[in-house]
């Protein structure tokens, strides 16, 4: 119905081809195939299908309807009205990528604030434009580093309590490199604190990926892993829930040589697991190796203030075959919108989420702890996620949670054979003391039998 | 275009200057007016090194392009040139000169004939504008 050619504009398309009707083109596809018999239901109006689409989509249950202490990589946090209203202004929603910087002053700005407040959060000095997300930030790093050393370091080691995701998208980066990836084996002990990372570097290891806080919420202060990656000249890669970052010490002044994160939790919404941003800052000295966008501050022929792509030499349009990665792509339009979240609550209300978070989370680790069954897998620092050990199996107890509007914690078992009736609980801002007391409660239902 | 006589060079546009069995090696007059502003430089070879005829040396970068130097000869790196990563823009002002890239003791001298004189390589580059 919107397909606007008139029948004289196709007889002249057809004339202009040589052919008689819309069906001669189609000769070369066997006739038995040509016209399949669609079994369709009838046609419905507008307003039938947004009738029937709404049914369904009332069939799922989302954050809103649940109290949530699922995370595992993704985060239900709070995000303010004035995020999703100034992504949707025109000029950002629509912009492509800003390659004339006279046309592109907003967007190439955006990422200028974009970049400086990542910088910023990370403790590195330079980000780039971002990735698609954690995952593949991750795995741009382990590209980096590879391509830092000429190929001349092939090691990468992994930690276990690295995200699995975030591990099987590394492996699947480096299928066909001469990559190879260690230290997060079945037999690795998840219990040890990362210095057990140490005797795995060696001066053919290129890159140590660590987590901070780490899949279990574990925080590590990773100083002492950077120097000893450093004294056999390797390098660090850190990746980071930026939320924790409000809080806890910025990974670039333990020595990071690269941060990685997944941005979601900076004002985007779960959404199914996409689309979400993955940030990655590193320091100067490898800026051309980075992967990626760059926006830089210059300033114009009058001179005036202004924003340009810069260092578009290393990009994979201009060096091809020599650039570190062929992704250019980035999440422009989530970049923006945490932009916008990093800029509405500052300094200061990022610490107050992250405060937040991490309050109401030992609050629950501690009532869940009490209960008989039920224990706390480590003793390490936490942030706002934590492993307990469950009297039964994870997929069980979260079964029954649902039934009371509780989306449990993440079954463990899923990627860690060892780590049976093992649940990794998340708690946000958005986790109410109430919600908090009815996990505890239906947890003891459990533990009672 | 300046195209010193005493020189041998590639096709690829690098030179070479002889003295005994070491030769110096870097990028054309010719070459560095193709890139343009040089902002970049990195010689990815270490003192010490063995490179065969047409490896990676260096990688440089100008405002509107990359490209990477190859070695004209085998042999071994004797030395490179530290100060070009700081300075990149010598490559621009003075390519046969402060614009070195690497110092290499070449492990055969017969590989020289392989190269164009001056006067070949003039005609090469006359071609191909």
């Amino acid at each position: 119905m919107f397909i606007p050619h008139t029948d004289a504009d196709r007889a002249a398309m057809l004339r202009t081809v040589g052919i008689e009707k819309l069906e001669d083109l189609f000769v070369d596809v066997p006739e038995k195939y040509r016209f399949p018999t669609l079994d369709l239901p009838p046609a419905l109006t507008e307003m039938e299908v947004t009738a029937e689409l709404q049914e369904i989509a009332d069939a799922n249950e989302s954050v809103h309807e649940l109290a949530c202490f699922l995370g595992a990589g993704a985060y239900n946090h709070y995000i303010p009205a004035a995020v999703d209203a100034i992504i949707r202004r025109g000029e950002f929603l629509t912009a492509y990528t800003p390659y004339q910087p006279e046309l592109s002053q907003g967007t190439l700005q955006a990422i200028f604030e974009y970049q400086s407040n990542v910088v910023a959060l990370t403790g590195m000095e330079v980000c780039n434009a971002s990735h698609y997300d954690g995952a593949t930030a991750v795995a741009e790093a382990v590209n980096m580093a590879y391509a830092n050393f000429r190929g001349k370091r092939i090691r990468i080691i992994l930690s276990p309590a690295l995200n699995p995701q975030y591990r099987q998208t590394v492996r699947t980066y480096a299928e066909g490199s001469p990559v190879v990836l260690l230290g997060d084996g079945p037999d690795a002990d998840l219990h040890a604190d990362p210095n057990s990372l140490i005797p795995l570097i060696d001066a053919d290891t290129a890159l140590v990926v660590v987590q901070y806080p780490d899949f279990f919420g574990r925080i590590y202060d990773y100083t002492n892993l950077a120097e000893s990656a450093h004294a056999l000249g390797a390098l660090l890669a850190i990746s980071v829930n930026p939320i924790a970052l409000g809080l806890l010490k910025a990974p670039g002044f333990m020595g990071a040589d690269i941060v990685t994160g997944e941005g979601q939790p900076l004002g985007i919404p779960l959404s199914f697991g996409g689309p979400y941003l993955g940030l990655f800052a590193t320091r100067k000295e490898y800026v051309r190796k980075m992967a990626g966008r760059l926006t830089g501050e210059t300033v114009d022929n009058r001179g005036q203030r202004a924003y340009v792509l810069t260092l578009t030499a290393r990009e994979q349009h201009i060096r091809r075959e020599k650039a570190t990665s062929n992704i250019c792509t980035n999440q422009g339009l989530i970049a923006l919108a945490s932009t916008v979240y990093m800029s509405l609550l500052g300094k200061n209300g990022l610490r107050q989420v992250a405060e937040l978070c991490f309050h109401k989370a030992h609050y629950a680790a501690t009532e869940i702890a009490k209960l008989s069954g039920y224990s706390l897998w480590s003793p390490a620092t936490f942030f706002n996620e934590f492993v307990v050990q469950t009297p039964v199996p994870v997929s069980e107890i979260n079964d029954l949670l649902l039934d009371h509007d509780i989306l449990g914690g993440y079954d463990l078992s899923q990627d860690y054979p060892d780590l049976d009736r093992h649940m990794l609980i998340a708690v946000t801002e958005m986790n109410s003391r109430e919600h908090i007391d009815q996990l505890v409660e239906v947890l003891t239902e459990v533990s009672n039998g | 275009m300046n195209i010193p006589s005493e020189l041998k060079y590639t096709e690829s546009n690098e030179w070479i200057n002889m003295d005994g069995k070491t030769g110096t090696v870097g990028i054309s007059d010719y070459a560095q007016n193709q890139l343009s502003d040089i902002v970049f430089a990195e010689v990815i070879v270490s003192e010490g090194d063995s490179v065969k005829k047409g490896d990676t040396i260096a990688t440089v970068e100008s405002v509107k392009a990359a490209a990477d130097v190859y070695s004209p000869v085998s042999g071994k790196v004797l030395s490179v040139n530290e100060s070009l990563a700081g300075a990149p823009e010598v490559i621009n002002s003075d390519p046969y000169g402060g614009a070195w890239i690497v110092k290499i003791e070449l492990d055969n001298s017969a590989e020289l004939d392989t190269l164009l004189d001056a006067p070949a390589y003039e005609k090469l580059i006359q071609e191909g504008q």
